[in-house]
Parts: C-alpha cells; sequence; structure tokens
C-alpha cells in the first residue's frame, strides 16, 4: 500500500485487474485485433485477389479457411472484414459518443427549455424498435461505408443522450459547478470543464459496449444487403453469401468463419465491457 | 379518484402523446426521403402529365408550409390512407402492410411463448441450484443466446435442422400449391419460431434468475419454510408468483427487440410477415411502404407497452403512481 490513498482510477483498474471474464476477454481480442491489423504481412492473398483454379475450395494447406464463388481467399477477406467492421464500429462509436454527450449535457446544463427540446428528440428516436429504426434510416441514408457509420450512429446516440443527461443533472447542483457559473462560465467550459469529466466513466463503458453492439448492427445490414456492399469485405456481406442454398449447404467455411468470428469479437467486447462497468461502479467493491 | 385509476389515465395519455411523436418521425423521416413526395399518392400505374402533377401538388397540399402538411397527412393517415405502394401494381400501401401482421404475430407470438416458458422455467432452475453444474450450464447458454445475431442463429438452424437433418421445410410459412393444412403450418413454424425465442429465452432466464435469487432470501420465503410448506409450494407459489412481476414488464418492453429478430429470421426463411414487407421495401426504396409499415409497427410496439403497464398496475397493487 503506498503512502497516498490510490485514486478512483487506479481502484477501478485494480478492480477490472482481477476480473476473470474481462481478462479473458482480452485475451481474446487482442491477438484479434493484431492479427487484423497485420494480416498483410503475414497473409500472402489479398482480399480480392481472384484464385480461378480454387473456386469453392474447401480450407487446404493453400487457403486455410478455403475460397469463395469466384475463388477469393476466406482469411483474407476475413481478416479485410475485420477491418471493415471495426472501422465503421469506431467511427459510429465515435459519431453517437459525440451527439449523445453534447445533446446530454446541454439538456443538463441548459434551461428548461434546452432540456425538454433535447429530451423529446430523445424520446422520438426511442419510440420505434431499434432494428426498424435502422432499416428506415438505411433506406434514407444509403449503403456504404461512410452512410452505414451515419446510419449506426444514428441509432444509437438516444441511450448514452439519456445516461449522460442523468449523470450531470445531479453534477449540476455541485458546488464546484455553482461557483463556476458565478464566475461566469460559458456553457462550453461548463461542457467540456466540468461535464465531461465526470461523465467519462459512462462513456468508456458505453463505448465499449456499444462497440459490439455497431459490430452486430453494421453485420445485420451487410447481411440484409444494406451496409457495405461487394466487392468490399464485410463479416455481414460474407454471410449474405448463405442466402443462396448451394453455399448454405456445400460450401459452409464461407458463412461459418465469419459468424464465428463475429460471436467470439461481440462475446470478448461484451467481457470486457460488463468488466469495465462493474470496475466503474463504486458500490462493486462493496461486494 | 382512486390511485390506480388516476394512474391508468395517465399512462393512457402518455400513450396518445408517444404515438403523436410516432406519427411526426415518421412523416419526417418522409420527407427527408429522397425523391417526390407526390410520388407516394399517385398510383403509379396510371398515366400522368406535369399539370396533372402540380395540380396534384396544390391537391395534397405539398406547396404548404410542413407543419400544414404534416397535420394533412396525419388526418389522411387517421382515416387509413398512407398512400401508394412505388412497386409493381402500386398497392395501397395500408391493405398491404395489414395483409403482413399475420405472419408476424403467429410467429412471434409463437415464439415468446417458448421464450417465457423456458426462459422462466430455466431461470428457475438456476436460481434453485445457485452456483451448480445446471446452473453453469444455463449461464453459459444464456449468454452465448444474447451474443449471437439473430441472423447468425437462423442461418445456423436452417442448415442443421432444415439443410442436415431435413427435419422441417427450409422457408416459406406453406407448402406452395398445397392446399391448406395446419401439420404444414406447423412444420414450417416449429423452426424459425425455436430460432427466434433463442434470445429471448436467455434474456427472460437471466432476469428470472436474479429476481427469484432476490425473493428466496425474502422474509415471507424463510417463513413459508419455517412452518414446513414442501419445498415445491415455496418455490413455485411463495417465491416465483412475486418474483415474475419484473419479469411481466420485461417480457413487455423486449416486444420491440423481438420484432427487429423477426426482421432477421423473416429474411433468411423467406416468412411472408412485416420484416419481410419491410426489407423487400428498403432494397427498392419504396418509401412509402417503409414508412407506413413503420409507423403500423412502432404503433403496435406502443400498444403492447401500454397494455403491458396496464397488466402490471392491475396485478401489482404496489404500483407507484405518479
Amino acid at each position: 500500500m503506498a503512502a497516498r490513498s490510490q485514486g478512483p482510477m487506479r481502484r477501478a483498474l485494480g478492480r477490472f485487474a482481477s476480473n476473470p471474464a474481462a481478462l479473458a476477454g482480452l485475451a481474446i481480442l487482442l491477438p484479434l485485433l493484431l492479427a487484423v491489423i497485420a494480416y498483410p504481412l503475414w497473409l500472402h492473398f489479398g482480399p480480392n485477389d481472384v484464385d480461378l483454379m480454387a473456386r469453392n475450395a474447401p480450407p487446404g494447406a493453400a487457403h486455410w479457411l478455403g475460397t469463395d464463388g469466384v475463388g477469393r481467399d476466406v482469411l483474407a477477406r476475413l481478416m479485410q472484414g475485420g477491418r471493415t467492421s471495426l472501422l465503421v464500429a469506431v467511427l459510429s462509436v465515435s459519431l453517437s459518443l459525440a451527439i449523445g454527450f453534447v445533446v446530454g449535457a446541454l439538456a443538463a446544463f441548459g434551461d428548461r427549455w434546452a432540456d425538454s427540446i433535447a429530451m423529446r428528440c430523445v424520446d422520438l428516436a426511442m419510440t420505434l424498435p431499434p432494428v426498424i429504426l435502422l432499416l428506415v434510416l438505411a433506406s434514407i441514408i444509403g449503403t456504404g461505408i461512410g452512410p452505414t457509420v451515419w446510419v449506426i450512429a444514428l441509432l444509437s446516440w438516444p441511450v448514452l443522450a439519456r445516461m449522460v443527461r442523468a449523470r450531470l443533472l445531479e453534477v449540476r447542483e455541485r458546488d464546484f459547478v455553482i461557483a463556476a457559473r458565478g464566475m461566469g462560465a460559458g456553457t462550453l467550459h461548463l461542457l467540456f470543464r466540468h461535464g465531461l469529466p465526470n461523465a467519462i466513466d459512462i462513456m468508456v463503458v458505453y463505448a465499449t459496449l456499444q462497440i459490439a453492439n455497431a459490430i452486430l448492427l453494421e453485420a445485420g445490414l451487410s447481411f440484409l444487403g444494406l451496409g457495405i456492399p461487394p466487392p468490399a469485405a464485410s463479416w455481414g456481406n460474407m454471410m449474405n453469401a448463405a442466402q443462396s442454398t448451394v453455399v448454405l449447404e456445400q460450401y459452409v467455411w464461407q458463412w461459418m468463419s465469419p459468424g464465428a468470428t463475429l460471436v467470439l469479437t461481440v462475446l470478448a467486447i461484451n467481457f470486457i465491457g460488463d468488466g469495465l462497468r462493474d470496475a466503474f461502479d463504486p458500490r462493486s467493491g462493496l461486494n | 379518484m382512486p390511485p390506480q385509476v388516476k394512474y391508468i389515465i395517465k399512462r393512457l395519455l402518455a400513450g396518445v402523446a408517444m404515438l403523436l411523436g410516432l406519427s411526426v418521425l415518421v412523416f419526417l423521416l418522409l420527407r427527408a426521403a429522397p425523391g417526390d413526395p407526390v410520388d407516394a399518392y399517385i398510383n403509379p400505374s396510371a398515366a400522368m402529365s406535369p399539370q396533372d402533377l402540380a395540380a396534384l401538388r396544390t391537391r395534397f397540399g405539398l406547396d404548404q408550409p410542413l407543419p400544414v402538411q404534416y397535420l394533412a397527412w396525419l388526418r389522411a393517415a387517421i382515416t387509413g390512407d398512407l398512400g401508394y405502394s412505388l412497386q409493381g401494381t402500386g398497392d395501397a400501401v395500408l391493405p398491404l402492410v395489414l395483409s403482413h401482421i399475420g405472419p408476424t404475430m403467429l410467429l412471434m407470438g409463437a415464439g415468446i411463448t417458448l421464450a417465457v416458458v423456458f426462459g422462466i422455467a430455466g431461470g428457475v432452475l438456476g436460481a434453485v441450484r445457485r452456483n451448480g453444474a445446471v446452473d453453469l450450464l444455463l449461464s453459459v447458454l444464456a449468454f452465448l443466446g444474447i451474443s449471437s445475431p439473430a441472423f447468425l442463429t437462423a442461418l445456423v438452424g436452417l442448415y442443421l435442422f432444415a439443410v442436415r437433418l431435413r427435419l422441417v421445410p427450409s422457408g416459406a410459412m406453406l407448402t406452395p400449391g398445397a392446399p391448406f393444412a395446419l401439420g404444414d403450418l406447423l412444420a414450417h413454424l416449429v423452426l424459425p419460431a425455436v430460432l427466434l425465442s433463442i434470445g429471448h429465452t436467455a434474456l427472460i432466464m437471466r432476469y428470472t434468475r436474479a429476481s427469484m435469487l432476490e425473493v428466496l432470501n425474502a422474509d415471507y420465503v424463510r417463513t413459508a419454510r419455517a412452518k414446513g410448506v414442501r419445498e415445491f409450494s415455496v418455490v413455485a407459489r411463495h417465491a416465483l408468483r412475486n418474483a415474475l412481476l419484473p419479469v411481466v414488464t420485461l417480457i413487455g418492453s423486449t416486444i420491440g427487440l423481438a420484432i427487429g429478430g423477426a426482421v432477421f429470421i423473416e429474411s433468411v426463411f423467406n416468412w411472408p410477415g412485416m420484416g419481410l414487407l419491410m426489407v423487400t421495401a428498403v432494397r427498392a426504396r419504396d418509401y412509402p411502404v417503409i414508412m407506413g409499415a413503420a409507423l403500423v409497427i412502432g404503433a403496435f410496439v406502443l400498444l403492447l407497452n401500454l397494455l403491458t403497464d396496464l397488466a402490471y398496475a392491475a396485478v401489482d397493487p404496489r404500483i407507484k403512481v405518479g
């Protein structure tokens, strides 16, 4: 024990490090991330290299996970698809973090009008079931990486806005905020000097769990043919091939490998997210 | 006025407000969609001159400010006029949407019933055998069920039971061309319904388990045990009845999620319901059908949530009023 008592962040990290499920999540996710990011270094197939001599080849020595209907290496597409999924997830989560935080913080620190307008917008966005809103947004915004990022971000921010508002409504009444207001602090100062540091734990946990959610949403959209269009690779559009009975029945490696990778990734991220949530929850130390 | 009645009135008013909010959202999205909104009002198989189009635009008030347009659209929507589909023969949207509700209700009804039965049974079993082998196995299964996306469970299920084992047909709701038979319908229904139920079974199971564990520690359960009530009766009559109250709300609030799962299951199994209708409409950018279906689904979910809350207030006298 150090002479100084540990700060809340250090204690949270300590709790995280002693959570076996969360560590297992890290142990799955980190190697996977490394493989996906560095795949051109260890795999000599590109995601769109066509090997006409080996179409629909089963997994073997040359193509570890086999090839698809036009002779592209499934492992290479899996790795490239992982890049797409992660890119879409990270960008959409960043966007929804920004929108969710600003709307939630403005609602909490603003006047009653700002609060009720912001919260009615949130209510409005939450009246439709998520997948239905996803389809509606996709029909308006379109397909491709950029539009898919927007579709997922626009679907996801309201939940965060609610959580941030609830937290900052408490913070608003604290002395240091009242003092800052009394000294004439502007909205931006309140938002980023007092709001952000006090909501950062919520946002870290939300971001982690939302990355898993965004990966699932992207895969779902691409699976329906409404997300990332081919020839670009994504886990969802690789599984879209299984809508053909021949692929589903005879070329299982083409859709099972992205499916298994997807579930493994999402499980790992959810373990990490749950670990972070428990670590940041001050009550969890009491158990 | 008794507090229960006050609660019901309050909840009804909130429901109406949310329905209006939903209609505003759908209207704004419809206007944000690419293309000319007048298309939604024309039967596409009818020929139109530019003069006629302009006249129509004036007639439908599309040259008016947005709030005026909204009120006109709302008035039409209330009388059941949601415009025309942009595909095929240009069917009116409302009958088209309504004709797809039945299959979805059947699929979701079966799926949710399965989820409620197995979820509650599994949750009770897990709580009673806390931290035992059965509990652990159920927890792992629940985690897998929650983490697997509906389209993947649908594909795996289709592959195993329809393609490999050939136990059930691989798609559609009835055998095409054959006369209607209940057995045929059930054979087509069983696999998609089971697959739809998986995520919900997992969710209900975890919730029931947590709620049961809480109740099993309560004083009245200890009292029941102390006065010699048989263990089965303690679990089933004293504990479960109280533990189920929060689960009822959960079931109501996951209907929206079930609709999401149904979209994917219907796409994989070619089930002729709302989900398939919407996905087909989105692929064709058929905005009147997309928004009409969204409006009907949203209204349906709001109604179900309202009914859940009212049922909850009716069964639990401790319900918080306000």
